[in-house]
C-alpha cells in the first residue's frame, strides 16, 4: 500500500514553498524593473484626471521614473544571483543539475555591470524570461499543494480538535465527511509536490540552463581567448629565444672568431700567448655548447624527443634532488601527439619544481595515467600545502598553456598539505 | 688497439678517426647507424666501440639502444657512448649490467683531446668514463637526502672524480695531491659511506656508482 505520508513527499511539499516564495521573488524583480514606467505614466494620467495641473502631473511621473532609474541597477544586480539560487535548488531538488549558461566577461564595470549583462547576454535576457514566466507560472501553481497540505490539515485537525464547533451547513454535511474532505486533501497535496516539482524542474533546465547557442557562444569565447593566448605564449617564447641566442652563443662565437684570429697573428712571433689564446677559443666553445643545450632542453627535453612522456618525466624525476615515486602505464600513455606531450611535460617540470622550492616536502609522488581520452597527471607531496595560482606565474602559465588543449590543472592544497595538483588534458585516441 | 665508430655527422666522424688514429689507435669501421654498428662489432670484434646516442634513421635513442644490443650480444664489449646533452636515465641503462669497459660522455670531452683519449683507453681496459655532468647530477640528488653530508668537501671532491672512473694516480695528479694522500681519502669515504673497500679500481668505481644510485 502506498502510503501518502512519506517524508519525501512531505519534504517535496516544503520544497515547492521555497521554489514559490522564490518565483515570487522573482515576479517582484521583474514587475520593479518592466513596471516602473508604465506606474509611472499611470500615475501622472490619474493625478492629472483628478485634477492635478498637467505639469505637477508630469512633474511627479518624472520624480517617479529618476526614482525608478536609481532602483534598476539594484534590481538588475539582484537577477543573477537569485537565478543562480533558483538553478542551485531546482538543479538539486530535481536531480537534474543545471550549468551556468553566462558569458565570461571582462573584469569591472561597476554600477553598470547588470545592465551591461542585459544588453550582452542573452543568457541574462534568458534569466528575465524566466523569472517572469516562473513568477505566474511557478509562484502560483507550486502554491498549489502547499494551499491544499496546510488546508487539509486544518480542516482535518480543526475537525478533531474542536467537535464542538457546528460544521458549516450544507447538504451531507458531518464531522466524518469534513475528515475525509480534509484527508484527502492533504493526501491530494501530497501526491502532487513530487510531481509538480518535476514539473517545474523541466521548465527551469529548459529556461535556465544554456541553450544551444548559449554553448556555441561559450565554446566560441573560450576558443577565441586561448588561441590568443596561445599566440602570444608562442611569440613571447620566439622572443626569449631568439634574445637566448643573441646573448648568448652567437655572442661567443663572435669572441671565438676574433680570439682565434688574434692567436693566428701572434702565432710566429709569441706562440706561447697564441696557444693561451686557441684554449680559451676551445672553453668559449664549450661554454657556447653548454647554453645551446641548456636552450634545447628548455624548448623540446632530449628524453622526450627519444622516448615520450614517460619516460621523460622519469629523467626529470631522476634529476630532482626528491625522493619521487612515480607510476605510470607505459603502453596507456606511449606516444601521444607532441604538443599534448610537451604541454604535459612542461606542466610536471613545473611542478615539481614548485615542491622543491616551495613545499619543504620529504617525498612526492607523480602519477601519469589515460582514462579513456583524459591524460591524467597527478603530483602530490607531503609538504606544507598552501599553493596557490594566484601567488605566482608558475601555476598560471600550466593553466594557460593546458588551456589551448582545453586542459585543466585542479590545484588542492589546504595549509599543512598534503598538496594534491592534477593535470587533465583530453587526447585522441592513438 | 682498434675501434669502431658509429656518428652519423660526417665531421665529427672525420675527426674522431683522425684524432684516434694521431693516438696510434686503428679505426676499423666508421659508420652512421645503428644496424651498421651491430654488425661492424660483429664482424670486426673491436678492442672498444664509439657511439653517438642519436643516429639515423629515427634520430632519436638509436644509438644507445644499438649500444645496449651490442652489449648484450658481445658481454663486456667496451663502449662509450657520445651524446650532445648526458642524462642520468640513460647513464642508468648503461651501468644497469653492472660490469665495466662502459663511457658515457658529453660530445664536448672530444675538445680535450689527452682527456678523451685518457677515456677511450680506460674504457677499452675495462674501466669507467662517466661525464662530470651525470656526476655532479648524481651528487646533487644524493646532497639532497643528506646520504652525503659525512663527507668533507675533499672526500667529496675525490668521490666526483672517482665516480668519473679516474685511478688513484689521476685523481692525485688532478688535485694536486699526493697517491697516499688520495688512498687516505677513499678509504675514509668508503668507511663514512659503509661500502666494501676493494683494492679493483673498476669494482670500486662501480660500488660507488651504485651507491650513487646510477
Ligand atoms: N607544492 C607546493 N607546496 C606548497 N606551496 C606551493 C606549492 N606549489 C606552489 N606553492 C605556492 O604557490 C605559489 C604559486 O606558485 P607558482 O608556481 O604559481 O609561482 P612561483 O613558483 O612562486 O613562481 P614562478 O613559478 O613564477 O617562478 C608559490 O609562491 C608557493 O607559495
Ligand atoms: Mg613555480
Amino acid at each position: 500500500m502506498r502510503k501518502p505520508l512519506r517524508p519525501d513527499r512531505v519534504l517535496a511539499v516544503a520544497q515547492c514553498l521555497a521554489l514559490a516564495v522564490l518565483a515570487l521573488a522573482g515576479l517582484g524583480l521583474v514587475l520593479v524593473m518592466a513596471g516602473g514606467p508604465a506606474l509611472a505614466i499611470g500615475i501622472s494620467v490619474a493625478l492629472s484626471g483628478s485634477g492635478w495641473r498637467v505639469a505637477q502631473a508630469l512633474g511627479v511621473a518624472a520624480a517617479g521614473l529618476a526614482l525608478w532609474a536609481c532602483l534598476l541597477p539594484a534590481a538588475a544586480s539582484a537577477i543573477r544571483p537569485l537565478a543562480t539560487m533558483a538553478r542551485a535548488l531546482s538543479g538539486r531538488w530535481c536531480q537534474a543539475p543545471i550549468a551556468a549558461p553566462y558569458l565570461a566577461e571582462p573584469a569591472g564595470g561597476g554600477l553598470w555591470r547588470p545592465i551591461a549583462q542585459l544588453r550582452d547576454d542573452p543568457a541574462a535576457r534568458r534569466d528575465l524570461a524566466w523569472m517572469a514566466v516562473d513568477g505566474c507560472l511557478g509562484g502560483v501553481v507550486l502554491l498549489v499543494p502547499v494551499v491544499a497540505v496546510v488546508a487539509g490539515l486544518v480542516v482535518f485537525i480543526g475537525s478533531r480538535v474542536l467537535p464542538q464547533i457546528p460544521p458549516p451547513a450544507y447538504p451531507g454535511n458531518s464531522t466524518g465527511s469534513i475528515l475525509i474532505a480534509g484527508a484527502a486533501l492533504t493526501a491530494a497535496g501530497l501526491y502532487a509536490a513530487p510531481w509538480l516539482l518535476r514539473a517545474h524542474g523541466a521548465l527551469a533546465s529548459m529556461l535556465l540552463g544554456p541553450a544551444g547557442t548559449a554553448e556555441l557562444e561559450q565554446r566560441v569565447q573560450h576558443l577565441s581567448r586561448t588561441r590568443t593566448e596561445t599566440i602570444d605564449a608562442g611569440a613571447a617564447e620566439i622572443r626569449r629565444i631568439e634574445r637566448d641566442l643573441h646573448d648568448g652563443a652567437q655572442a661567443r662565437l663572435v669572441a671565438m672568431g676574433m680570439t682565434l684570429d688574434a692567436a693566428g697573428n701572434l702565432i710566429e712571433e709569441d706562440p706561447k700567448a697564441a696557444r693561451a689564446l686557441l684554449f680559451e677559443a676551445r672553453d668559449n666553445s664549450a661554454k657556447a655548447l653548454r647554453e645551446l643545450r641548456e636552450l634545447v632542453r628548455g624548448i623540446h627535453p632530449p628524453v622526450l624527443a627519444d622516448r615520450g612522456l614517460p619516460e621523460a618525466i622519469k629523467a626529470l624525476a631522476l634529476d630532482t634532488p626528491l625522493r619521487i615515486h612515480l607510476t605510470s602505464d607505459p603502453e596507456q600513455v606511449a606516444r601521444l601527439s607532441a604538443p599534448i606531450e610537451s604541454a604535459a611535460y612542461f606542466a610536471v617540470s613545473e611542478l615539481v619544481a614548485n615542491v622543491t622550492k616551495h613545499a619543504q616536502a620529504s617525498q612526492a609522488w607523480i602519477d601519469i595515467r589515460r582514462e579513456n581520452t583524459m591524460l591524467k597527471i597527478t603530483v602530490a607531496d607531503d609538504g606544507r600545502g598552501g599553493a596557490d595560482p594566484a601567488q605566482g606565474s608558475g601555476l598560471r602559465g600550466i593553466e594557460r598553456r593546458l588551456a589551448a588543449f582545453d586542459g585543466v590543472l585542479a590545484v588542492t592544497s589546504p595549509p599543512g598539505g598534503p598538496t594534491v595538483i592534477t593535470v587533465e588534458v583530453p587526447c585522441a585516441p592513438s | 688497439m682498434r675501434a669502431v665508430i658509429a656518428e652519423d655527422l660526417f665531421l665529427l666522424r672525420d675527426g674522431l678517426t683522425r684524432m684516434l688514429q694521431a693516438h696510434g689507435m686503428t679505426v676499423t669501421a666508421a659508420v652512421e647507424n645503428g644496424d651498421d654498428l651491430l654488425s661492424a662489432v660483429n664482424e670486426e670484434r673491436p678492442d672498444v666501440a664509439i657511439v653517438d646516442v642519436r643516429l639515423p634513421p629515427t634520430f632519436s635513442d638509436e644509438g644507445l639502444r644499438a649500444a645496449l644490443q651490442a652489449r648484450k650480444d658481445h658481454p663486456g664489449l667496451p663502449i662509450l657512448v657520445l651524446s650532445q646533452y648526458v642524462e642520468q636515465l640513460y647513464a642508468r641503462e648503461l651501468l644497469a649490467g653492472g660490469a665495466g669497459g662502459i663511457g658515457y660522455l658529453l660530445k664536448d670531452r672530444v675538445f680535450d683531446s689527452a682527456q678523451f683519449i685518457d677515456a677511450v683507453r680506460r674504457v677499452a681496459g675495462g674501466g669507467t668514463a662517466m661525464d662530470p655532468e651525470v656526476i655532479s647530477r648524481l651528487l646533487a640528488r644524493n646532497t639532497g637526502d643528506g646520504s652525503l653530508s659525512a663527507l668533507s668537501p675533499r672526500e667529496r671532491e675525490v668521490l666526483a672524480l672517482m665516480a668519473e672512473g679516474r685511478s688513484n694516480a689521476a685523481i692525485a695528479q688532478r688535485m694536486v695531491i699526493t697517491e697516499r694522500a688520495v688512498a687516505k681519502h677513499t678509504a675514509s669515504i668508503f668507511a663514512k659511506l659503509d661500502l666494501q673497500p676493494s683494492n679493483d679500481d673498476n669494482r670500486r668505481v662501480l660500488a660507488v656508482l651504485a651507491y650513487l644510485g646510477a
